[in-house]
């Protein structure tokens, strides 16, 4: 197996989401290339960074803003269908 | 209606009660919907606007659209699938708008193949997150996902930060499986790219070796 071949099976590797056969394959690939090795591994981490991290949290006083304006707007909204019809 | 009030204050009621209580116009069953998804809508908006007055129109316009068109609605897949195509949408468009440029679209620069090459193989500190302060980290994050095109961060931020499938992911962005899954490989490995050099090991001369 190639580092290319590797990289195409990354996503579904670091999903777990691959059979045992290729995996076995995988694994060894990893076994002894260092540089695939690190990919992987930053990967990951680049992954988990993400998750753990969420960036943009919904404040609490914008939330409930925002959840009076789109209530306002639905009660209008169905105020307007109802006139209509 | 005050069954799913009560209901929806223990937090047992399903969504798609809850969605056909709404059909029938029970307010107080969409407010619940909205209480349920507004904090994910707002993350998905921001993400692909890069704009905090944006995204909040986002939040208010696809719950609004979706409250307008629950008629259409038909139930075949979850709720929230169909709210995230509806505000996927939405946000697109306003990125087209503040952008003036209305060739954004999720297809952009997929067939580039920069930064999904790995140039950067030095390991990682430890543990990366500790060499910054959490403003400093958080900055670094947007810093580096602002940099992907909007295919491949919507993606990313659906199938790696909201945690939905591959397949929920392709269901609402109307691509195929394959494509979901060759976009979240490159934006990953760009991500990964690009955070490298904020967090490689600065010990070990850059050959890796531990």
């Amino acid at each position: 197996m190639k580092c290319k071949d590797f990289l195409q099976e990354l996503t579904d590797y670091l999903d777990g989401k691959i059979g045992e056969n290729l995996k076995a394959e995988l694994d060894e690939h990893l076994h002894w290339c260092h540089e695939c090795h690190v990919v992987m591994n930053t990967t990951k981490k680049t992954i988990e960074i993400y998750r753990d991290n969420q960036i943009y949290e919904l404040p609490d006083d914008l939330r409930s803003r925002l959840h009076q304006a789109i209530m306002t707007k639905c009660r209008n909204s169905s105020q307007s269908k109802k006139s209509r019809t | 209606m005050e069954t799913i009030q009560k209901k929806a204050e223990e937090g047992i009621t399903s969504e798609l009660a809850l969605v056909q209580a709404a059909k029938k116009g029970d307010l107080e069953a969409f407010s619940e919907l909205v209480r349920r998804y507004d904090r994910n809508i707002f993350r998905i908006a921001q993400h692909i606007t890069h704009n905090e007055e944006d995204a909040q129109d986002v939040v208010q316009d696809a719950f609004l659209k979706a409250y307008q068109n629950l008629e259409q609605f038909q139930g075949n897949s979850k709720f929230y699938t169909w709210l995230v195509r509806i505000a996927v949408n939405e946000a697109l468009m306003r990125l087209r708008r503040r952008r003036n440029d209305r060739t954004v679209s999720l297809d952009e620069d997929v067939e580039t193949e920069d930064g999904s090459i790995p140039r950067e193989v030095a390991d990682w500190s430890p543990n990366p997150e500790q060499l910054y302060g959490t403003s400093e980290l958080g900055d670094i994050l947007k810093k580096t996902i602002q940099g992907l095109s909007p295919g491949f961060r919507t993606v990313f931020v659906l199938r790696d930060v909201e945690g939905l499938s591959t397949e929920e992911t392709a269901e609402m962005l109307g691509l195929s499986i394959p494509a979901v899954k060759s976009r979240l490989l490159r934006a990953r490995l760009q991500l990964r790219e690009r955070l490298a050099r904020y967090f490689k090991s600065k010990k070990g001369g850059g050959d890796g070796q531990q």
